[in-house]
């Protein structure tokens, strides 16, 4: 599995399948990337179950935090970890002993652990690395394209009204895979420099 | 369904448009509003607060703007775009994201005259500092680096001459000084030059020129290429620090790598002001839609132009990098294959007075200070835009008294050759 350059449709599967999500490291302040997220993939109807221990007893739009995976009373199909890339390997491998285990481990973008994504590979999980799922979903349905960002998707069917809970097509056509040229370069460029 | 890239074609005509949501309107409407209302209060607090993506206020964004900037953002290859008023309006909205009083950018000596301005006068009134550098010479930008340097500048094909510019050596020279290379590729537009493949990390246009491509609408724009990390070293503080703008959002942080099109946005554009009318977003947006078919038709007139008065006789020289012994042709030839753009110079044996008469004479190309219309341009510098200067300056700026500037248009090749013919036998 290449973790540089995603294909498009390997994101979109995720995104498209997947219904419950354990954010670990969620926070209630309102303008880390986390609460973004959270809040975000709330509204598009997903299922947000709030990670985090240094806030159990307070609620994240609603659902209750939880301190660990363990404590999830229900099955989760993804988890998405909001921490640094040294504080990975430990989620991993709390995730691995779910039962029934996620089917999805995404990192959140900065965070990037090449033995943990192994290790869950190799459990069967599906790894997604250094990415922010909001982006993504904005991107694959176009919502994101208010902001002027290149989704890298074309199509010539009518748009939905996005509105409060509603999930929004992903399937539009795809064009050269999950990056354009220029951030393979700069991910080579750090590569090369670190 | 498996991912293709489409050609350059198919993306002028549809990236970032798509039918519209309420009424299947084909085309892009033009949503000619100021502003845009919530679904509730939490919905507009998450708009304010960057948490929701969605419009507020023209100012900030707006529909048809927005076609725009996904259409050139994918046309350049780069993750985002921000178009803004004009051409000068983008450099300002750069800039202001990445230079604090007493800070520096290089900038290449063959600019616009109009952004030599701009960064001699106005920018120099904020304490930006410009120390300018020769493309013809890439040590010169090396030398000029000092620890205040904070990006840049070139013009992928340079205004006025049509010289074009190494952009991998001097985005080389960047990359050694942790700074980005910003590129202004408005002579050349993503047909004829993508900079983002040789190195740039931000893309200035005027889409004034050849995008819009009509002379009927002013604008400009920014692409992000996504390439540059504005945290490594706390240079950027308007990319890597809290923002107080936003109560302490990071904007590299939350954004990823179309960081610095947010940041051109919510901290450029929102508090400094130079929005683009949709209206004249809708006029570029249309005008894109044939700059493949237009572009070369640019190029090839202005390759038969550049080689019928290379050898006529009242022409002392011609400046066009598409002809063979031009000093520009080997780099021509790597960059822009498919022509060489369709602005350049041509001296005239008579000198100033010969200038005066061509300009007076010719029955087809218009007098004007523009470029990059359908129709043919001239203008002879030395007696207009740098009249002000003595002989020695105005050589130096490349307007000696015997220069005279063209923009060809896209007319019958035929005609602009007679016109140019008639009126220097006059
Ligand atoms: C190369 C170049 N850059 C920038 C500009 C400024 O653009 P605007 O007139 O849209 O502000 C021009 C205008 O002539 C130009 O030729």
């Amino acid at each position: 599995m290449n973790h540089d350059a995603y294909d498009d449709n390997y994101i979109r599967s995720i995104l498209n399948n997947v219904k419950s999500i354990a954010m670990v490291g969620a926070s209630p302040v309102n303008v880390r990337p986390s609460y973004f997220a959270f809040k975000y993939l709330a509204q598009r109807g997903y299922d947000m179950i709030p990670v985090n221990p240094g806030h159990v007893g307070k609620e994240l739009m609603g659902k209750p935090f939880v301190a660990s995976l363990a404590d999830i009373d229900r099955p989760i199909d993804m988890i998405d970890i909001f921490r640094n890339s040294s504080h990975i390997m430990p989620v991993v491998e709390e995730a691995l002993k779910l039962s029934p285990p996620p089917k999805v481990i995404w990192m959140q973008l900065g965070a990037r652990d090449d033995a943990a994504a192994e290790k869950a590979e190799a459990a069967g999980l599906k790894v997604v690395m250094n990415r922010c799922p909001k982006i993504e979903y904005g991107r694959l349905s176009s919502e994101i394209s208010w902001m002027g960002v290149n989704s890298r998707t074309l199509s010539s069917k009518r748009a939905p009204i996005p509105t409060q809970g509603m999930r929004l097509s992903l399937n539009r056509t795809s064009f050269g895979g999950g990056q354009t040229a220029a951030s393979d370069r700069a991910a080579k460029n750090k590569t090369e420099t670190t | 369904m498996t991912d293709r890239l489409p050609g350059f074609s198919t993306l002028a005509v549809h990236a970032g448009a798509q039918p519209d949501p309420t009424t299947g309107a084909r085309a892009t409407p033009i949503y000619q509003t100021t502003s845009f209302v919530f679904n509730d209060a939490d919905h507009a607090a998450s708009l304010f607060g960057l948490q929701a993506f969605g419009n507020i206020y023209t100012r900030i964004g707006n529909p048809t703007n927005a076609v725009l900037e996904e259409r050139v953002a994918a046309l350049e290859g780069g993750t985002a775009a921000l178009a803004v008023a004009s051409g000068h309006a983008a450099q300002l909205v750069v800039l202001q994201q990445l230079l604090k009083p007493g800070d520096e950018i290089i900038a290449a000596r063959k600019l616009y005259g109009g952004s030599i301005n701009q960064f001699t006068h106005a920018f120099k009134a904020f304490g930006w500092n410009v120390a300018w550098a020769d493309p013809d010479e890439i040590e010169s930008f090396e030398r000029a680096v000092t620890p205040h340097t904070k990006a840049i500048f070139i013009e992928s094909i340079a205004n006025p001459a049509g010289s074009i510019t190494d952009i991998e050596a001097i985005a080389a020279v960047a990359r050694k000084a942790g700074v980005p290379l910003i590129v202004d590729n408005t002579l050349a537009s993503p047909y004829l030059i993508k900079p983002i493949d040789h190195g740039a990390d931000i893309v200035v246009h005027s889409l004034t020129k050849f995008l819009g491509g009509h002379g009927n609408s002013l604008g400009g724009i920014i692409v992000d290429a996504g390439t540059f990390d504005w945290s490594k070293d706390n240079k950027y503080p308007m990319l890597s620090e809290p923002r107080p703008e936003y109560h302490g959002i990071r904007i590299q942080e939350t954004f990823g790598n179309f960081a610095f099109a947010i940041a051109c946005r919510v901290l450029g554009l929102r508090d400094l002001g130079p929005a683009l009318s949709p209206f004249n977003a809708f006029m570029i947006l249309t005008g894109i839609e044939t700059l493949p078919l237009r572009m070369q038709k640019h190029c090839d007139n202005a390759k038969a132009v550049a080689e019928f008065l290379s050898t006529h006789p009242a022409v002392s020289a011609v400046n066009y990098a598409g002809l063979p012994g031009d000093r520009y042709n080997a780099l021509q030839r790597k960059y822009t294959p498919k022509g060489a753009g369709a602005v350049f110079t041509f001296s005239l044996k008579g000198g100033y007075d010969a200038g005066v008469n061509l300009v007076s004479n010719l029955k087809l190309f218009s007098h004007l200070a523009n470029v990059g219309d359908t129709r043919s341009l001239v203008i002879h510098p030395a007696s207009t835009t740098h009249s002000q200067l003595d002989d020695a300056a105005k050589v130096k700026s490349g307007a000696a008294p015997e220069v005279v500037r063209l923009s060809i248009g896209i007319e019958d090749k035929e005609d602009l050759i007679a016109d140019l013919d008639q009126a220097l036998r006059a």
